[in-house]
């Protein structure tokens, strides 16, 4: 916790470059175009929410960003550099496979369906990124893993199976082993519509606590109330375009466009 | 059979639970008693025609730890384990290969299994045995050369054929194994920043295992069977010897009973195996993983109402 705020405080580009910088980003599936031209701008340090209905390309942006899914056209920008190519003069090149694994190091990302690892135990799930892919020796891995079990909540469940744990505290685990890499950006895909209503809180207290320490996160999500607490700007999308941003509280109580006002009162 | 009637026995007294205990006449199955009666009888008349039959069974005690026999034995082990080997091996490379996005290998792969699960392998054992009919000269051009029937011995031939013929198999085993684990298990190492390959060893293959030990423990017992045919390649190894000895000792079907014991016998090793084995890989798959056959047995014995389990 402490720790995450200095290092939040320490780099003094904060406001110059944007941590992600979207313009004109386009994305088809086959024939289907889900994403239209998104021009965004995410800025260091806060907490950048994504709403909008299902099929509106929101997790597809997402996930464009650390290039599980690789743009059509339009430009993507992680902290000032390229994602998924490298440009000299105007040719593009394709980065090579082990390029982008380096890139994904600094960017934590937490899915809807948690995805942990489940032939491996809640600590093993945290360390194994760490020790594998950093190649940090093992027993500081652990202790800095236990560090962040205990951040969210979990250290007395470190020995167990993802199977043993709850939803909740998968997901919590999740958002550990994502921290374990420390990341300078995290992705949240909708982290907890897969959670049974009464453990959904616990998820966002671990992300509230997050955002606090100045970690700078973009949020798919429908908790509209974790928006409007919790995030610095917003964005409605609908059918692969943006159609509304600004801040959480203005946009969510006080729609301008008539999508957004009609998505807005099917949901609060 | 009479694990069944043993079962209807034990409903019957059941202890009163709650209001008033119901007493009812409980159905009666005569068709199983008649069904049990039935297959007893067969049993009994079997083992009686066998006992009857001009069959010397005091020879396969006396031969049954002949040397030959053992050394058999041996061979046999040894054959199955290489040619299994080679199989998994040849298998988990074919699989990935199939799996690649390279319509070449995808192909050639695709090409290899139609090839050699379509074919016998009695009949593939012959035909490496051959090929010296194509090649005469093996040459490997600093390294190695000679005619290919002073290359292709017995046991590399034998090694050949099954552990080739076995790959295809394994091939097909493995590549659903890779399959059947989530999408969202690679994606969630890649965004971890992890390779193509780490995220293969670490991550894929330790959950694919769980879905290719079972049907891969059935292959290594078909395995150790199959290696019989290789006495066709003049591979000596359990049933050629056993033959061998029936020849010489003028007890040749008694010496196909000896060697039908070894063989059950290495296959229910086998067996207890491949149990402990698939208890390994489901780790994490369950909550609380299978018992023992002796954790069964001492709960068994024991039976008072302790939670069950507590191995870790």
């Amino acid at each position: 916790m402490t720790e995450q705020l200095t290092k939040s405080d320490a780099p003094a580009k904060d406001t110059s470059v944007p941590m992600v910088k979207a313009e004109g980003v386009h994305k088809s599936f086959g024939a289907v175009e889900v994403l239209k031209g998104i021009d965004l701008e995410v800025k260091s340090g806060e907490v950048f929410c994504l709403i909008g209905p299902s099929g509106s390309g929101k997790s597809t942006f997402l996930r464009c960003i650390n290039h599980l899914e690789k743009i059509n056209a339009g430009r993507l920008y992680v902290d000032g550099e390229l994602v998924g190519y490298r440009q000299q003069g105007d040719k593009l090149y394709e980065l090579r496979d082990r390029e982008v694994a380096m890139k994904r190091r600094d960017i934590g990302m937490v899915f809807q369906r948690f995805n942990l690892f489940p032939h491996m135990t809640a600590l093993e799930n945290v360390i194994e990124a760490p020790v594998q892919v950093k190649g940090a020796a093992k027993a500081q891995a652990k202790e800095r893993a236990m560090q962040l079990l205990e951040r969210v909540g979990l250290a007395d469940r470190a020995g167990h199976y993802p199977s043993q744990l709850s939803g909740g505290q998968q997901q919590r685990v999740a958002i550990a082993r994502a921290l374990a890499m420390d990341p300078k950006l995290m992705l949240f895909d909708e982290p907890t519509s897969a959670l049974d209503p009464e453990l959904v809180g616990d998820v966002l207290d671990v992300m509230r606590d997050l955002a606090e320490s100045g970690m700078t996160m973009v949020v798919v999500t429908h908790e509209m109330g974790f928006a409007r607490e919790v995030g610095d700007s917003l964005v409605f999308m609908d059918d692969g375009v943006v159609v509304e941003s600004g801040n959480p509280r203005d946009v969510l109580t006080n729609p301008q466009h008539e999508r957004t006002q009609s998505f807005l009162s099917k949901v609060l | 059979m009479t694990v069944d009637i043993d079962k209807t026995a034990g409903t019957q007294d059941t202890p009163p639970a709650g209001a008033e205990a119901i007493k009812a006449i409980p159905v009666r199955h005569y068709g199983r008693y008649v069904s049990a009666v039935i297959a007893i009888a067969l049993l009994v008349a079997i083992i009686y025609a066998f006992g009857q039959g001009r069959i010397n069974w005091h020879a396969v005690p006396d031969y049954f730890f002949d040397d030959r026999i053992l050394t058999g034995v041996g061979k046999t082990l040894m054959l199955t384990v290489l040619s299994m080997v080679i199989g998994i091996v040849g298998g988990i490379v074919l699989a990935v290969m199939r799996l690649s996005k390279n319509p070449v290998t995808s192909s050639v792969a695709w090409f290899y299994i139609w090839f050699f699960r379509g074919t016998p392998v009695l009949v593939q054992l012959f035909l490496w045995f051959n090929l010296g009919l194509v090649f005469e000269y093996i040459n490997l051009m600093p390294f190695y050369k000679d005619y290919w029937s002073n290359f292709m011995t017995p046991l590399l031939t034998a090694l050949l054929g099954l552990g080739l013929n076995e790959a295809a198999y394994m091939a097909e085993i493995c590549r659903a194994g890779l399959l059947a684990v989530d999408e969202g298990q690679t994606e969630a190492a890649h965004a971890l920043g992890m390779s193509h390959g780490r995220t293969l060893r670490r991550i894929v293959i330790p959950q694919a295992m769980r879905v290719i030990v079972p049907p891969t423990g059935n292959e290594v017992i078909n395995m150790l069977k199959t290696t019989s045919l290789v006495a066709a390649v003049q591979f000596p190894e359990l049933f050629r010897y056993a033959q061998d000895i029936g020849q010489t000792s003028g007890a040749p079907v008694e010496m196909y009973f000896l060697a039908a014991a070894w063989y059950l016998i290495m296959t229910s090793v086998l067996s207890v195996g491949q149990y402990y084995i698939e208890r390994y890989y489901a780790r994490g798959s369950s909550r609380q993983l299978p018992p023992t056959p002796w954790q069964k047995v001492k709960a068994n014995m024991l039976s008072i109402g302790r939670p069950k389990g507590g191995a870790a």
